[in-house]
């Protein structure tokens, strides 16, 4: 298999990668808090682009058992038909984190913005000196 | 009752944290007496679980009854049981110690306080009990996502600090995530006995060894292990003084405890001892940030900042114990981890006694706080003792193990660097207590015929003091009897191939 071809067949996973090395340039380099959340952001998201094409199979359908209604499921499950719906799920659950996590660091620009009167990082640290040196 | 202690255990302080709104909405005052009433059931519950361990052993508990591949399953054995003891009894005293504090420092926000203080808990104790290895991400994040919020209350920096944890946490709880995500890859399995009996077929793997590293990482982050150790300083120096009191004797030792259980548990030993040199290099970085620790604390003249850095020094110890990988050097891990949370706990509430009487952080305003505040001091010479590892106090105990667990290792160079960092540490408190206890009187005024300065006694309220002297007596009893919390506990927390 050639390089090309490697790169192509695990298209997915590249995009997670370069996803996420965008999002962590963010959060280090740049010197503006709310693009530093931002950054963050995009850094979670890769994770659940991550999670989320780990669970896809090629011409699978949607975790619904077909002819599954009444009692008892009369045929064999075929588990290679049905997309596994348990990244999914666990992405669920860490969307509510990242949610949570994208709202705190949200109320805490908020309160450094009413503290120091910018979201520059390098402006914040002068005015806290000034800060301390006026007490 | 007791069959559904492990989920009690989570479920009452998660429960009591949306309750403590609503009695803070009706009576402030009930708050309170509320949460020690609910963190007192905590401890109850969490004595009753590691008695039921000691006694018929390993508790497996199946949330909502589903069988454990597929359902979340709480695994207690008897470290888990024993973490549970310490963090719950942990934040019971320092709930017990914050009335008077928050009263001056959040007046306006003791509800809110109160029920963030009950989500950290909850999330610590989710931590600890859950044998799942993605219920655990959740947790983490839980207990992260409230000690953002605790820290950002505090004063001055605060919310900078906080921000500052909440970009570097975050890249550390994601990390974890991931960790788990490659795990899930290979084995298709979350619960970590299923995973540790999957793995050992995969070790050579290269997404088992990524997931593993990416693991060690995120928790390392978490628990300010030293290249990672950034956020931590600013974070507990600047956060409100009950709040540094319980995040530095429960948060760092949470992850310490995550580690343990990955490295042993979730792998078996011998993946991160022979497969992967994981405990050599954890063992020179622990001794670096053991050694850096300890120099930086003496830099410091603010006492809060000064312990902060001693914290990521007895976080490198843990660590320490952790890599010598042999009975001795575990049983020393573990043990430390019990004496640093009494320790923490009590030299982090003596600063904020401090705080909550002065007003006053900084080392050089100490001089003759002995005749002012002479229990708050001599509390703290005592817990100062224990860190620097004199052998009444506890701290000399579980330093004797981390160095018989050296010896037995053969690593020589770390039990030099373990009396070398006891050392700098005795003299770093010593800078304290000198400054406190044996700097000259200073006469008022020439003019004033030479008097000296009157110092009247000023102490702390008791609401304060009483807790810190059962952290106290916590540190002068628990080395007596270490003796046999090790042979009833720790000693099968240790795996049996070590």
């Amino acid at each position: 298999m050639g390089t090309i071809e490697f790169i192509i067949s695990k298209y997915n996973y590249w995009i997670y990668v370069l996803l996420m090395m965008i999002g962590f340039y963010a959060m280090i380099a740049k010197r503006n808090l709310v693009k530093k959340i931002v950054g963050m952001n995009i850094f979670q998201t890769a994770i659940i682009l991550f999670f989320v094409s780990t669970g896809s199979k090629k011409g699978a359908s949607i975790p619904i058992i077909q002819n599954g209604h009444g009692d008892v499921v009369s045929h064999a499950v075929n588990a290679a038909q049905y997309v596994n719906p348990l990244p999914h799920v666990l992405m669920l659950t860490a969307i509510v984190v990242m949610v949570s996590t994208f709202g705190v660091a949200l109320a805490l620009i908020i309160m450094i913005y009413r503290k120091y009167g910018t979201l520059e990082e390098d402006e914040i640290f002068e005015m806290s000196e000034i800060l301390r040196l006026r007490k | 009752m007791i069959t559904h202690a492990p989920i009690l255990i989570i479920v009452t302080p998660l429960i009591s944290a949306f309750f403590n709104i609503l009695i803070g909405l009706w009576r402030r005052w009930l708050c309170y007496p509320f949460v020690i009433t609910v963190l007192s059931a905590c401890v109850f519950s969490s004595i009753a679980i590691l008695d039921t361990v000691i006694n018929y052993g390993t508790i497996h508990y199946k949330l909502g009854g589903w069988t454990p591949p597929w359902g979340i399953e709480y695994v207690i054995d008897h470290l888990n049981a024993f973490m549970a003891v310490i963090v719950s009894f942990i934040s019971l005293i320092v709930a017990v110690y914050s009335k008077r504090s928050i009263e001056q420092e959040l007046s306006e926000k003791i509800v809110y306080f109160y029920t963030i203080y009950l989500l950290l808990v909850t999330g610590l104790l989710g931590i600890i009990v859950t044998g799942d290895v993605f219920n655990l991400y959740v947790f983490l994040e839980i207990a992260s996502l409230a000690g953002y919020a605790l820290i950002a209350i505090g004063e001055d920096r605060a919310p900078l600090a906080s921000f500052e944890y909440v970009i570097i946490g975050t890249v550390g709880a994601c990390f974890y995530l991931l960790g788990v995500g490659y795990l899930y890859i290979v084995t298709g399995s979350l619960n970590m006995t299923d995973l540790s009996q999957l793995l050992p077929n995969l070790y050579h793997s290269k997404v088992v060894l990524v997931a593993f590293a990416f693991l060690m990482v995120g928790v390392a982050v978490k628990m300010a292990f030293f290249p990672l150790h950034v956020w931590l300083p600013d974070a507990y120096t600047y956060a409100p003084s009950t709040v540094s009191a319980l995040v530095a004797a429960t948060m760092t030792k949470v992850g310490a405890y995550v580690m343990i259980r990955i490295m042993f548990t979730l792998f078996k030993p011998y993946f991160s001892i022979e497969l992967l040199p994981v405990t050599t290099v954890l063992g020179w970085i622990a001794v670096v940030a053991m050694m850096f620790g300890c120099i930086f604390a003496m830099a410091q003249s603010d006492l809060k900042r000064m312990l902060c850095y001693i914290l990521i020094a007895e976080v490198g110890y843990i660590v320490l114990g952790v890599s010598f990988a042999n009975r001795m050097g575990l049983t020393g891990a573990i043990l430390h981890i019990l004496n640093d949370a009494f320790m923490m706990a009590c030299l982090f509430s003596v600063a904020g006694a401090i705080m909550y009487k002065i007003g006053k952080r900084d080392i050089k305003d100490f001089r003759h706080l002995h005749r002012k505040m002479p229990f708050t001091m001599a509390a703290f010479t005592i817990a100062a003792l224990s860190v620097i590892g004199i052998p009444p106090t506890c701290g000399f105990f579980s330093k004797w193990y981390l160095i018989l667990g050296a010896i037995d290792a053969q690593q020589w160079i770390f039990a030099v660097a373990l009396m070398i960092s006891s050392l700098l540490s005795a003299i770093v408190f010593f800078r304290v207590i000198e400054n406190t206890y044996f700097e000259p009187r200073v006469p008022v005024h020439a003019h004033n015929g030479g008097t000296h300065e009157e110092i009247k006694m000023d102490e702390a309220p008791l609401s304060m003091l009483i807790p810190i002297f059962i952290m106290v007596a916590g540190i002068l009893t628990l080395g007596i009897f270490s003796g046999k919390i090790i042979s009833n506990v720790i000693q099968f927390a240790v795996p049996a191939s070590f």
